[in-house]
C-alpha cells in the first residue's frame, strides 16, 4: 500500500458552541480520487478550508506528501503542490485566461522578484500555460479576458490553474456545481484524466457523477465521517441511506 | 501629582470630544461603508454656529444648543448633495469626493468668518456667573466646564449604547449594517435611514464642536487634527464599534495630554533642557501614531474587530 | 500603430509637449517654474499611480515622502553641504526608509484601514517636521543653495532644470511601465484584483507590496529633493493631507488603470489652481466643487471624459431618443 498523499487524523473545529468538524480522518492515495459526500450543512467546505489552509482545526494533524502541514499557511501548502479550486469560482478577471493560468506556471518557475523584463514575453510560461489550457478544452480562448468567460469556461480555467501549477493533490470544492449536462460530461472526462497524474480530493453533491468517478467515498454527516468505502459499498449503506432520506439518487 | 491628575483629566475631556465625532464617522461607515474625510467639517461648523449664535444671544448655552438643528440641517444638505451619490461608490472616489467637500467648506468658512480664530463666550454657570471651578483634590482646582464635558462623555455612550442596542431603531441600524439587502428587503426604506444615521452622526459631531469652542480656538483648520485623530481612534477600536470608539478615544486623548505635558519633563533626565523640549514636542506628536502602529502591528483589525470588515 | 504606441500615446504626447514648451512660448522663468512644479508633482503622482493602480493600495500619505526627501535636502543645507552626490541619494534612502517603516505596518491592513492608517502617519510625519525649530519649523525654511553637482551649479540654471526634471520623469514613467509588465508586475496585480487566487498559487501579496510601496516612496523623495530646488523654500505644509489628497487626485483625475495619466493629471491640477488662484482669493470656492463633480461625473477621469460626454449628448438629443421609442 502506497503511502497516502493526504492524510487527515482526528480533525476537529468548533465554531463556539457548534461542532463543524468531528474528529474527521481519512487519506487519500496518490492516483485516487476520493470524494467526500454529504447532506447541506454537513461541513464539507469547512474540512476543504482546513485541509487548504485557509483555516485552523482546533485538534488533529494533516500530513501532507509526507510533512505535517497542520501549522503552514495556505500559500505555502500550495507551493508544496496542494492545489485548490473553489466553489465559487475564484479567478483573475483583469487577466487573460492565458495569463491566469501562466501566474500559476510563474509561480513554480523560478523567482519574481524580476521588475524589468515583460514576463508577457516569456516563452517558456506561455507555453506551458497553453498546455494546461488545452488539456480542459480552453486553448482556443486563451487570449480573451477572464471575465468574458461563460460561467463553465471559468470553472474549466480553476481546473486549467489547478493543474498548471502541476500539483501533488487536487482539492476541488464541487467543480460540477452549475454545471449543464454536456459540462459536467466534459469535466468528468478530464477529471478521470487527470487522476492518473495526481490524487483528488473532492466534494461535490452530483451523486452520478461522484459514483462514476470515485474509487473512495466518504461520508460526512454533522462533521463526522460515518463511513469510507468504495462505491458498491457506500451504495448500499444503511446510515448514508438514513442520512440522505428522499434522495432519490441513492434509492 | 497633581500637575498629571490635571492632565489626566484634560485627557478624558479631549477623549470625549474625540469619542463624540468618532462615534458617527465609525457609524457612517459600519452602516454605508462610507468613508467620510469631510465628518470634521460638521465639528468645525458646530463650533463656529454655536460660537457666532452665543455672541449674537448673549448666551453660551444657547448658542450650543442652537447650533444642533443647524448642524443638522448642514449635514441633511451635503448628504442630498454629495454623499448620497457615494454610497454605491469605491472607496478612493468616496475619500477624494468628501476630500472636495472639506476644501470647498473651510474655504466658505475663512471667506464669512475671516481666518482668525473665532470668540467665543465664557459659559455661564447656574446663577448666571462664570462657571468657576471644582476644588477636586485639596488645593486643586478644576474648570467646571470641563467636568461638565466629561459628563456627557459618560451620558452620551450610555444612550448611544441604548439607543443601538434596545431600540427598534438601533435595530434597523444594527441590522442594515451587516445586511442592507435584507433590511432593503423587509420594507424598510433603507435611503431614508441612511439619511437619519448620516444627519445623527452630524450633530453629533457638531454637538461635539460646539462644546469644545470654549476650550479649543475655533479656527478654520480645526477639524482637521480632530478627523485624522477620529481616524486613528476607529481604527484603533476597530471599525463599526461603539464600544471600541469610546476606550480608543479615551486612550488617545490621554496619550496626547499627558503625553505631551510628561515627555518633555521625562527626557530630561536624559538629554539638557532645549534639546528635551524639542525632542519631547516631536514625540508627543509622533506618540499617538507609533502607539497605534504598536497595536495594528499586533492586531490589524483593532482592539475590538467584528461588525463591518474594511 | 502598434498597440503598446497605441496605448502610452497620450502620455508621450504630452512628454513631448513638455519638451518643446520652453521654444514655444512657455520660455520665461515664471512658466517654467510652472512646469516644473508639474513635472515634479507628476513624477510623485506616477509612483502613486502605481500603487493605486497597480497594487490597489490606496495611500493617503505620499505626500509625506516628498516632504522627507524636502527635509533632507534642508537638513543637508543647514549642515553646509549641498553636493548633489550626497544629498540625493540621501533623500531618496530617507523617504525609502520611512516608506519601509510605516509600510511594513500599514499593509498588514487593507482597504479602508489601510487608507486611515496611511493618512495617519502622513501626519505623524507633518507634526515632526513642524516640531524641528532648527529647520525653520511651521515657518519653514529657504535654501542657501540649490543642490551641486560635483561642484557645478547647473541646477541654477532653469532651462537645464527643466530638462532634467522631464528625463527624470520619463524615466520613472518608463520604469513604472516596466515594473508592471514584469513577473513582480503581475504578481502584484494579481494581488489587487483578486488576492485569494495570488494566495492559492502560491503567493504571499505582502513581500510584493512592500517592495512596491518602498519604491514610490523613494520616487517621492526623488520628487521632494526636487522639488526643494525648484522652490527653494520647504516647510511642513508640503507634508499636510491636503497634499496628499491633491496627489490622489492627480491620480484619479488622468484614469486609474494608466501610469502616464498621473503626468496629465498633474499638469491639469497645477494650471487649474494657478489660474484659480489668480482669479479668486477663495479660489478653493471653485476648485472644491470642481474635484467633487470630477469624482462624481468622471469616475475614469480627464481620460474618460471625451466618452462620457459623447454619451451624454445621444441620450439627451431627441433624434436618438424618438428611436427609441
Amino acid at each position: 500500500m502506497p503511502d497516502p498523499l493526504l492524510e487527515l487524523r482526528d480533525l476537529s473545529k468548533n465554531f463556539g458552541a457548534l461542532t463543524v468538524t468531528s474528529d474527521v480522518s481519512l487519506t487519500v492515495l496518490p492516483g485516487e480520487i476520493h470524494a467526500i459526500i454529504g447532506p447541506n450543512g454537513a461541513g464539507k467546505t469547512t474540512l476543504i478550508h482546513q485541509i487548504s489552509g485557509t483555516l485552523r482545526p482546533d485538534l488533529g494533524t494533516i500530513r501532507f506528501a509526507g510533512q505535517d502541514v497542520t501549522a503552514l499557511p495556505f500559500e505555502r501548502r500550495a507551493r508544496l503542490g496542494l492545489a485548490r479550486s473553489f466553489q465559487i469560482t475564484s479567478i483573475v478577471p483583469g487577466f487573460t485566461a492565458l495569463e491566469n493560468v501562466a501566474l500559476a506556471v510563474q509561480a513554480r518557475s523560478g523567482s519574481s522578484f524580476r521588475f524589468l523584463r515583460p514576463v508577457a514575453n516569456e516563452e517558456a510560461l506561455n507555453d506551458e500555460a497553453r498546455t494546461a489550457l488545452d488539456s480542459v478544452g480552453l486553448g482556443r480562448v486563451a487570449d480573451r479576458s477572464a471575465a468574458a468567460l461563460s460561467h463553465g469556461e471559468k470553472r474549466q480555467l480553476e481546473l486549467a490553474i489547478a493543474i498548471a501549477m502541476k500539483p501533488r493533490l487536487l482539492l476541488l470544492d464541487e467543480p460540477l456545481a452549475g454545471a449543464g449536462p454536456e459540462e459536467t460530461e466534459r469535466l468528468i472526462g478530464i477529471l478521470r484524466e487527470l487522476r492518473s497524474r495526481y490524487g483528488i480530493l473532492l466534494v461535490e453533491h452530483d451523486m452520478q457523477a461522484v459514483f462514476a468517478l470515485a474509487d473512495r467515498i466518504s461520508v460526512l454527516v454533522y462533521g463526522r465521517v460515518i463511513v469510507t468505502g468504495m462505491v458498491d459499498e457506500i451504495r448500499g449503506h444503511p446510515e448514508v441511506r438514513t442520512a440522505y432520506l428522499g434522495e432519490d439518487a441513492l434509492a | 501629582m497633581s500637575m498629571l491628575l490635571v492632565q489626566a483629566l484634560n485627557g478624558l475631556q479631549f477623549g470625549v470630544l474625540l469619542f463624540l465625532v468618532a462615534a458617527g464617522l465609525s457609524l457612517v461607515f459600519g452602516v454605508m461603508d462610507l468613508i467620510n474625510l469631510a465628518h470634521g467639517v460638521q465639528y468645525m461648523l458646530g463650533a463656529y454656529v454655536a460660537a457666532t449664535l452665543g455672541v449674537w444671544t448673549g448666551s453660551f448655552w444657547l448658542g450650543a444648543l442652537l447650533a444642533l438643528p443647524v448642524a443638522l440641517l448642514v449635514g441633511l444638505a451635503l448628504e442630498w448633495l454629495v454623499f448620497r451619490h457615494l454610497y454605491r461608490r469605491d472607496h478612493l472616489s468616496q475619500v477624494l469626493a468628501t476630500f472636495g467637500v472639506i476644501l470647498t467648506v473651510e474655504e466658505a468658512t475663512r471667506a464669512l468668518w475671516g481666518s482668525a480664530p473665532q470668540t467665543v463666550l465664557e459659559p455661564s454657570g447656574l446663577s448666571g456667573g462664570p462657571m468657576g471651578g471644582v476644588e477636586i483634590v485639596p488645593g486643586l482646582i478644576y474648570p467646571t466646564y470641563r467636568l461638565v464635558i466629561i459628563g456627557v462623555g459618560i451620558v452620551v455612550p450610555l444612550l448611544l449604547w441604548f439607543l443601538v442596542e434596545r431600540t427598534r431603531a438601533g435595530m434597523l441600524v444594527r441590522a442594515g449594517a451587516t445586511h442592507p439587502a435584507m433590511v432593503s428587503a423587509l420594507g424598510v426604506d433603507i435611503r431614508r435611514l441612511f439619511t437619519i444615521v448620516f444627519a445623527f452622526g452630524a450633530m453629533l459631531a457638531g454637538f461635539a464642536g460646539a462644546l469644545a469652542s470654549p476650550v479649543f480656538p475655533v479656527a478654520p483648520g480645526m477639524g482637521d487634527t480632530v478627523l485624522i485623530l477620529c481616524f486613528v481612534v476607529i481604527v484603533i477600536g476597530g471599525v463599526g464599534s461603539i464600544r471600541g470608539a469610546f476606550i480608543a478615544a479615551l486612550l488617545v486623548g490621554l496619550l496626547d495630554s499627558v503625553g505631551r505635558a510628561m515627555l518633555p519633563d521625562l527626557l530630561r533626565l536624559l538629554l539638557d533642557p532645549s534639546s528635551a523640549r524639542q525632542t519631547g514636542a516631536a514625540l508627543a506628536s509622533m506618540l499617538v501614531y507609533i502607539v497605534m502602529a504598536g497595536i495594528l502591528f499586533f492586531r490589524p483589525a483593532g482592539l475590538f474587530p467584528g461588525g463591518r470588515s474594511a | 500603430m502598434t498597440a503598446p504606441l497605441r496605448k502610452h500615446a497620450l502620455a508621450l504626447a504630452t512628454l513631448l509637449a513638455l519638451a518643446a514648451a520652453p521654444f514655444l512660448g512657455f520660455g520665461d522663468g515664471f512658466a517654467l517654474s510652472l512646469l516644473a512644479r508639474a513635472m515634479i508633482l507628476g513624477m510623485a503622482a506616477v509612483s502613486l499611480s502605481l500603487l493605486v493602480g497597480g497594487a490597489g493600495l490606496v495611500s493617503l500619505g505620499h505626500a509625506a515622502t516628498m516632504g522627507i526627501g524636502a527635509y533632507a535636502v534642508v537638513a543637508f543645507d543647514a549642515a553646509g553641504i549641498s553636493e548633489g552626490l550626497i544629498v540625493f541619494p540621501a533623500a531618496i534612502a530617507a523617504a525609502a526608509a520611512y516608506a519601509l517603516v510605516t509600510g511594513a505596518v500599514s499593509l498588514r491592513t487593507s482597504g479602508v484601514h489601510f487608507i486611515m492608517i496611511t493618512l495617519a502617519f502622513g501626519q505623524m510625519a507633518f507634526f515632526t517636521t513642524s516640531s524641528f525649530s532648527s529647520l525653520g519649523g511651521d515657518d519653514g525654511y529657504t535654501l542657501y543653495a540649490r543642490t551641486e553637482w560635483l561642484g557645478t551649479r547647473i541646477m541654477d540654471n532653469r532651462l537645464t532644470f527643466h530638462f532634467l526634471c522631464l528625463g527624470l520623469l520619463a524615466l520613472v514613467w518608463m520604469g513604472g511601465n516596466l515594473l508592471l509588465g514584469s513577473r513582480f508586475g503581475r504578481v502584484l496585480r494579481a494581488a489587487r484584483e483578486n488576492p485569494q487566487r495570488a494566495l492559492a498559487v502560491g503567493f504571499q501579496p505582502y513581500p510584493y507590496r512592500l517592495i512596491a510601496y518602498v519604491m514610490a516612496g523613494a520616487v517621492g523623495g526623488l520628487a521632494g529633493a526636487l522639488l526643494a530646488n525648484a522652490t527653494e523654500f520647504v516647510s511642513p505644509a508640503l507634508l499636510s493631507w491636503t497634499r496628499s489628497g491633491e496627489l490622489l487626485f492627480m491620480v484619479i483625475l488622468g484614469g486609474v488603470g494608466q501610469l502616464g495619466g498621473a503626468i496629465l493629471g498633474a499638469l491639469a491640477i497645477v494650471l487649474l489652481e494657478e489660474s484659480l488662484s489668480h482669479l479668486l482669493v477663495y479660489w478653493r470656492l471653485v476648485f472644491g466643487p470642481l474635484l467633487v463633480l470630477s469624482v462624481l461625473f468622471l469616475p475614469d477621469g480627464l481620460i474618460g471624459a471625451p466618452l462620457r460626454l459623447r454619451a451624454a449628448l445621444r441620450f439627451a438629443s431627441p433624434k436618438r431618443r424618438n428611436a427609441d421609442a
